[in-house]
């Protein structure tokens, strides 16, 4: 087995072993901890992909921007550790509404990954490792063969802004928008 | 290759332990500098010159007592220091330091002064500095204690806010430069226009020079942006509980940062290793008086200027410098695109 391989299989692990140490913790700052450290095994696969580009970027927009907002949440609501008495004594699918809901969606989630896998089994893609790498190479294809979802990624990024304002919005109008908090 | 290979293990381990020394160094010059501005002798007993005085620090520091408050957050209380340290060190892996050197014929082939060459330097020395505001936040949050707690929310903030200015001057840097890669944009910068003036980019992005600076002070939490540690509202912010070797560890990185957002600065502005009088194999001298420099810079400013309100701070971040950044950005671009630079 070359380095390359058991690096692989080393990332591969980490990354697998950490996603599901994230859905076990019962303090949520390990959780977001542990997804740090799963996004930090995926960039390490980008980089023996021969995408050293993308690898960096997932670390900055993810690991770096995305995860300390989480991280600044948590923190600030002090999220309190989960009700152990009651995840150990009610079934996950006998839980009320959105708890269900949650479930069910992981079971269509489980079964639509494993219909890709099968789809497309084993099977290796032209790829063309040298291009992936180039920034000027991915900002060319982002601007002009992906222009269209490109801008309309965009789009549904400005709507959850605006619809995350409007849910974060106080209520009582009358003072107009309220100053944010300064600590 | 076996040379080389261990030419390149030597030169990792010498630039740790020159980063090591330059935190030494720094804080013997930040106490001389500061006694300088404030007309005090700063110190003097501990060997000649009071020179030792570091090393004294650090014999303090390691007997000092390890203590933990007992409602903290065991293992992140130990871990946050070290996640800080790490990323202090490891985003100097990637900052080029000189040419090519052959170690004065010893080596068959050059060998160059970077620890790794990688091909995104730029991204990964950004990815890095946002990286270290983890280590901050978690001994806050760990330390189980309001005044930490505040430091490290209010760190976060700041450098939220900070690093979109940092990354928007590294941007239209690299619309300069034309490459992800330290080593290219320092090699671009080499020469003279008409002869006198050296092709550095701090000539032609001054506004990115003074946008990066102010946002690198920022990241790395000095004065007069040092709110995380504001002494009279919040006793030492982050690191109020912590003692002995982990607060040195924060202390370290601290230093360390600085260095390391110099030396990026010397690459990206002020043309790295290239200067004149000098031959090519003692470019790593220039390289060193440059960030000699910003780092003087750092210690003046911090002794000369008082800290910012917080909310100054914030409208600066947000209101001032970003909407400059992005300018910025946009003049560049439309300039590298009507001049083709």
């Amino acid at each position: 087995m070359g380095s390359e391989a058991l690096l692989f299989y080393a990332f591969g692990a980490l990354a697998i072993l950490s996603s599901l140490l994230v859905i076990g913790q019962r303090n949520p700052i390990y959780s977001v901890l542990l997804l740090i450290a799963s996004f930090g095994a995926l960039s390490g696969l980008y980089v023996l992909l021969d995408a050293p580009f993308v690898a960096v970027i997932q670390i900055i927009v993810y690991a770096g921007a995305i995860m300390v907002l989480f991280l600044f949440v948590v923190m600030l609501l002090n999220a309190p550790h989960e009700d152990t008495e009651y995840d150990e004594r009610v079934h996950p699918l006998l839980r009320p509404g959105p708890m269900r809901f949650g479930a069910v969606l992981a079971v269509l989630f489980l079964v639509e990954l494993m219909w890709a896998v099968l789809r497309h089994g084993g099977e290796a893609g032209p790829f063309a490792g040298g291009a992936v790498s180039s920034v000027a190479a991915i900002g060319r294809l982002l601007f002009t063969e992906y222009g269209f979802p490109f801008e309309v990624t965009s789009i549904l990024i400005l709507v959850a802004m605006v619809g995350a304002v409007v849910l974060a919005r106080r209520d009582d109008g009358a003072h107009g928008p309220s100053e944010p908090r300064v600590w | 290759m076996t040379t080389l290979l261990a030419a390149q293990i030597g030169l990792t381990l010498a630039v740790f332990v020159a980063l090591l020394s330059s935190a030494a160094g720094m804080v013997y010059v930040e106490r001389k500098v500061a006694a300088l501005l404030q007309q005090r002798l700063g110190p003097y007993l501990v060997g000649p010159k009071g020179l030792l005085q570091p090393l004294a620090d650090v014999v303090k520091l390691m007997f000092k007592e390890e203590l933990r408050p007992r409602a903290a957050d065991a293992l992140l209380f130990a871990l946050a220091p070290i996640i800080s340290a790490t990323c202090a060190f490891a985003a100097f892996a990637v900052v080029p330091f000189g040419g090519d050197t052959t170690l004065f014929g010893l080596l068959p082939e050059g060998l160059r002064l970077q620890v790794a060459d990688v091909n995104v330097a730029i991204l990964v020395v950004f990815a890095i500095a946002s990286m270290s505001v983890y280590g901050i936040v978690l001994a806050g949050w760990s330390s189980n204690s309001k005044y930490s707690l505040l430091g490290g929310l209010r760190s976060s903030a700041q450098m939220i806010s900070y690093e979109l200015s940092y990354g928007m001057a590294l941007a239209a840097i690299l619309v300069v430069g034309n490459s992800l890669s330290l080593t290219d944009i320092v090699n671009r910068q080499a020469g003279t226009w008409l002869g006198f003036i050296p092709r550095w980019f701090i000539f032609i992005q001054p506004l990115g020079f003074f946008i990066y600076l102010t946002a690198g002070v920022a990241e790395t939490n000095r004065a007069p942006f040092d709110f995380p540690e504001a002494e009279q509202e919040l006793v030492a912010g982050y690191h109020t509980e912590y003692s002995s070797m982990s607060f040195a560890m924060f202390f370290l990185a601290e230093y360390v940062n600085m260095v390391t957002v110099s030396a990026v600065a010397t690459d990206l502005f002020l043309g790295g290793w290239h200067g004149p009088f000098l031959p090519a194999s003692l470019g790593w001298v220039w390289f060193l008086i440059k960030v000699g420099f910003l780092l003087f810079f750092y210690v003046w400013m911090r002794w000369t200027l008082p800290r910012y309100r917080y909310d100054q701070l914030m409208r600066f971040g947000w209101k001032i410098l970003l909407p400059l950044s992005v300018v910025n950005l946009i003049v560049t671009a439309a300039g590298v695109l009507y001049f083709g630079l």
